[in-house]
C-alpha cells in the first residue's frame, strides 16, 4: 500500500486547506421488483422490457409500495443506528426524459431512518465515525444512452431512452459533512458497501450502477469552523474515481481561495479521461422541485413488532468492528484482515476453519493472500471456490508439526485451490513435505559444502553472514523443502569445528 | 394580490406553459383569489394539529414483493413519437448553454 496523501494541502497563500465532505450515496434495493409496482427489477436484457404503467407514469396508473423494499431500509437503518420513524412520500418536480411522470417520487422532510453512523476504518487501522444525515427511500429514473458526441450528453444529437430501471427501488444514504479527506470518503463508500452487502440490502455494484456516489465538497483554513461554498461531484463509476475526483476538487478548490477568488455553487461532473471534474454549466435560477406530499401514497408507520424481528435478523457485528475484533484478538495487520471481510462470504469461511482448529493469524494471511489471489485471478467468487472444508486446519496442523515450512504450506494451499484436493493429498500426491530426516539432509549438505569451499574458508575466517548463502544453496538443492532451522544447525554442525 | 405577475410567469416556465400575455393577467387574478381564499385557513388556531399528509386515516398500504404483468414492448414503443433499437428516442436533452436539471438520483 501507498502512503496515504497528506490529509491537507498548503495553498500558494501558505495557508492550510482541509477539505469538508459529504457523500449521498444511492443503493439499488435487492427485491425483485419495482418500487410501486410489480414490474421486474432486473439489471441488463433488453431494453423497455421490465415496464408496465406505473413504472411508466401511465395516466390512471397509481402506485403501491413494495413491503420488502420498505423491510430493507427498515434493516440497514437499525444496522447502523438510525431512528426507524413515521415517513411519507414526497413528490420532486421536474422534467427529465428519463422520468416518464415528470416527477420522482422520495422521500423529503420524514425520511424512513433518521441519523445513525458509519464507522469506517482509516488509513491507520483505527475507527472513524461518519454520522448520517438520514436514509430515505426513492424510485429510480430510467438510463439514457447519448447519441453522436462521443455519447457525452453536452455534444450528443439525441438520446436513446430505455425504462427498465425506472420506478427501481433506491435507498439514499445521506451523510454529514463529516469526511475529511479524499481517502477518508473511500474508506467510507468501502464500508457502507460491505455493510449493504453483508445485510443483502443491495448488491452495491459500482460499473453496473447499483451503488452510486455523489459528493459535496467545500475547502476551509484548518480551525476555521465555517463552511465553504461547496460544489456537487457526480459521475464517479468506482471507489478510485471517488478518491481521485475528490482529490483533483480539493486542489482546484484550493487554488481559487489561495488566489482569493471564489468557488461558485454548482454541479461538475468528473470526467474519467482526463482525470478531471468539469462544470454543468447550470442556468442561474436554481432548480425549485416544489415538493409535495404525494397524495396517491399513504403514511409508512413501522409497526414495532416487525421492526424488532427485522433487528434480530442483524449481524452481530458490522465489518469495520469485525475487522477491529480480529485485529485486536489474533494480532494481524488491519489491511490483511480488510481485505477479507470485505470480500462477500470470505471471512464467515475463515471464521468456520479457525472454530474447528485452525490457526486465525495465520488462517487471515492465507486468506487474504493466496486464496484472494485466486479469487482474482480465475474470477471466482467465494462459493465458486473448490477449497474443501477444513483446509485451513489441515494446513495448520502440517505446519505445526513441521511437514510443512510457511512458504511451503502457501505452495500447497495455491494446490488445494487449484484442484480441489485436500492439503494432506496434495503434500503426499506431489512430495511437498518438509526433508525433516536427518540422515538425507546430512548428504545434502555435504555435498553444498564440497561445490562452495571458498564460502566454508570465509565463513571458518569469521565472515559469519556467510552461512545464509550456504543455507539458501541447500534450500536450493531440495526446492525448498529443508526445514531452514534445520540446515542452518547441520551447516553450523559441520564447518564451525 | 396574493401572487405577483411574476411568479406566475415562473410557475409556467417549471411547468414548461407557454402562456399568452393575456392568460398571465388572467391566471394572476384567478390564482391570488385561489390562494386568498385558501389563506382563510390560517386564521384557525393550528398549533396542536399535526401536518395531514393524506385524507384517509390509512398508513402502511403495501404489497407483497411479487413480479406482475408487465407490458408488451412494441406497444408501448408505438406510442412513443421516436424509437430506435428498442428505445424511445428523444432530442438531445442540453442546449447549447448547457443546463438540465440537477436533480434525479
Amino acid at each position: 500500500m501507498t502512503a496515504p496523501p497528506p490529509d491537507t494541502i498548503r495553498g500558494a497563500d501558505g495557508v492550510e486547506y482541509e477539505a469538508v465532505i459529504g457523500l449521498e450515496v444511492h443503493a439499488e434495493l435487492r427485491t425483485r421488483t419495482k418500487m410501486f409496482s410489480g414490474a421486474p427489477n432486473a439489471f441488463g436484457g433488453a431494453p423497455n422490457v421490465n415496464i408496465d404503467p406505473t413504472s411508466l407514469g401511465l395516466p390512471g396508473s397509481l402506485p403501491v409500495l413494495n413491503r420488502r423494499a420498505v423491510g430493507l431500509a427498515i434493516r440497514f437503518g437499525l444496522a447502523v443506528g438510525s431512528t426507524i420513524q413515521r415517513a411519507i412520500f414526497h413528490r420532486k418536480n421536474y422534467f427529465y426524459p428519463d422520468m416518464p411522470k415528470d416527477f420522482q417520487i422520495s422521500q423529503y422532510d420524514e425520511p424512513i431512518c433518521a441519523g445513525g453512523e458509519i464507522e469506517a476504518i482509516d488509513d491507520a487501522g483505527g475507527l472513524h465515525t461518519v454520522r448520517l444525515v438520514r436514509a430515505h427511500l426513492e424510485e429510480d429514473t430510467g438510463k439514457l444512452v447519448h447519441r453522436g458526441g462521443g455519447g457525452r450528453i453536452h455534444e450528443a444529437d439525441s438520446s436513446l431512452v430505455d425504462y427498465n430501471r425506472a420506478g427501481v427501488p433506491l435507498l439514499e444514504i445521506v451523510s454529514e459533512p463529516d469526511i475529511r479527506s479524499p481517502a477518508q470518503a473511500r474508506a467510507y463508500v468501502n464500508e457502507l458497501r460491505a455493510i449493504l452487502r453483508e445485510l443483502d440490502v443491495s448488491d452495491v455494484k459500482m460499473e453496473e450502477g447499483s451503488l452510486r456516489v455523489d459528493a459535496n465538497i467545500s475547502v476551509r483554513a484548518v480551525g476555521d469552523t465555517r463552511l465553504g461554498t461547496r460544489a456537487e461531484i457526480k459521475n464517479m463509476n468506482s471507489v478510485r474515481s471517488l478518491q481521485r475526483a475528490l482529490e483533483f476538487e480539493f486542489e482546484r478548490q484550493v487554488r481559487i481561495c489561495a488566489a482569493r477568488g471564489e468557488v461558485v455553487q454548482e454541479t461538475r461532473h468528473w470526467n474519467e479521461e482526463d482525470g478531471q471534474t468539469h462544470s454543468m454549466r447550470s442556468k442561474e435560477e436554481a432548480f425549485d422541485y416544489r415538493y409535495f406530499p404525494e397524495p396517491d401514497l399513504v403514511p409508512i408507520v413501522p409497526d414495532p413488532a416487525w421492526v424488532e424481528e427485522i433487528r434480530a435478523g442483524l449481524p452481530e457485528l458490522l465489518p469495520a468492528r469485525r475487522v477491529q475484533a480480529v485485529c485486536g484478538t489474533h494480532g494481524v495487520s488491519a489491511d490483511l484482515v480488510m481485505s477479507v471481510v470485505y470480500t462477500p462470504g470470505l471471512a464467515d469461511w475463515v471464521d468456520a476453519e479457525v472454530a474447528a482448529g485452525a490457526d486465525a493469524g495465520r488462517a487471515y494471511v492465507w486468506a487474504s493472500q493466496e486464496v484472494l489471489a485466486h479469487m482474482n485471478e480465475t474470477g471466482t467468487a467465494v462459493s465458486g471456490l473448490r477449497i474443501p472444508a477444513r483446509a485451513f486446519v489441515e494446513l495448520t496442523e502440517l505446519t505445526r508439526d513441521g511437514t510443512l515450512s510457511s512458504k511451503l504450506a502457501k505452495q500447497v494451499l495455491r494446490a488445494v485451490l487449484d484442484s480441489g484436493r485436500s492439503p494432506r493429498e496434495v503434500v503426499e500426491e506431489e512430495g511437498l513435505a518438509q526433508i525433516s530426516d536427518s540422515g538425507e539432509l546430512e548428504g545434502i549438505v555435504a555435498g553444498v559444502l564440497d561445490s562452495n569451499p571458498e564460502a566454508v574458508e570465509k565463513y571458518r575466517a569469521g565472515e559469519e553472514k556467510v552461512i545464509g548463502f550456504l543455507v539458501g544453496q541447500v534450500m536450493k538443492a531440495t526446492q525448498g523443502k529443508a526445514n531452514p532451522g534445520q540446515v542452518n544447525e547441520i551447516l553450523r554442525a559441520r564447518i564451525g569445528s | 394580490m396574493s401572487i405577483s405577475r411574476a411568479d406566475v410567469v415562473h410557475v409556467a416556465k417549471l411547468a414548461r406553459l407557454e402562456l399568452t400575455e393575456e392568460e398571465i393577467e388572467q391566471f394572476t387574478g384567478q390564482l391570488s383569489d385561489i390562494l386568498d381564499h385558501a389563506a382563510r385557513i390560517r386564521e384557525l388556531d393550528t398549533e396542536d394539529v399535526a401536518p395531514t399528509a393524506h385524507p384517509l386515516p390509512l398508513a402502511n398500504v403495501m404489497r407483497e414483493d411479487e413480479p406482475g404483468p408487465t407490458l408488451d414492448r412494441e406497444a408501448f414503443l408505438s406510442q412513443a413519437p421516436a424509437c430506435e433499437d428498442g428505445y424511445v428516442r428523444v432530442p438531445r436533452i442540453l442546449d447549447e448553454s448547457g443546463g438540465g436539471p440537477g436533480g434525479g438520483s
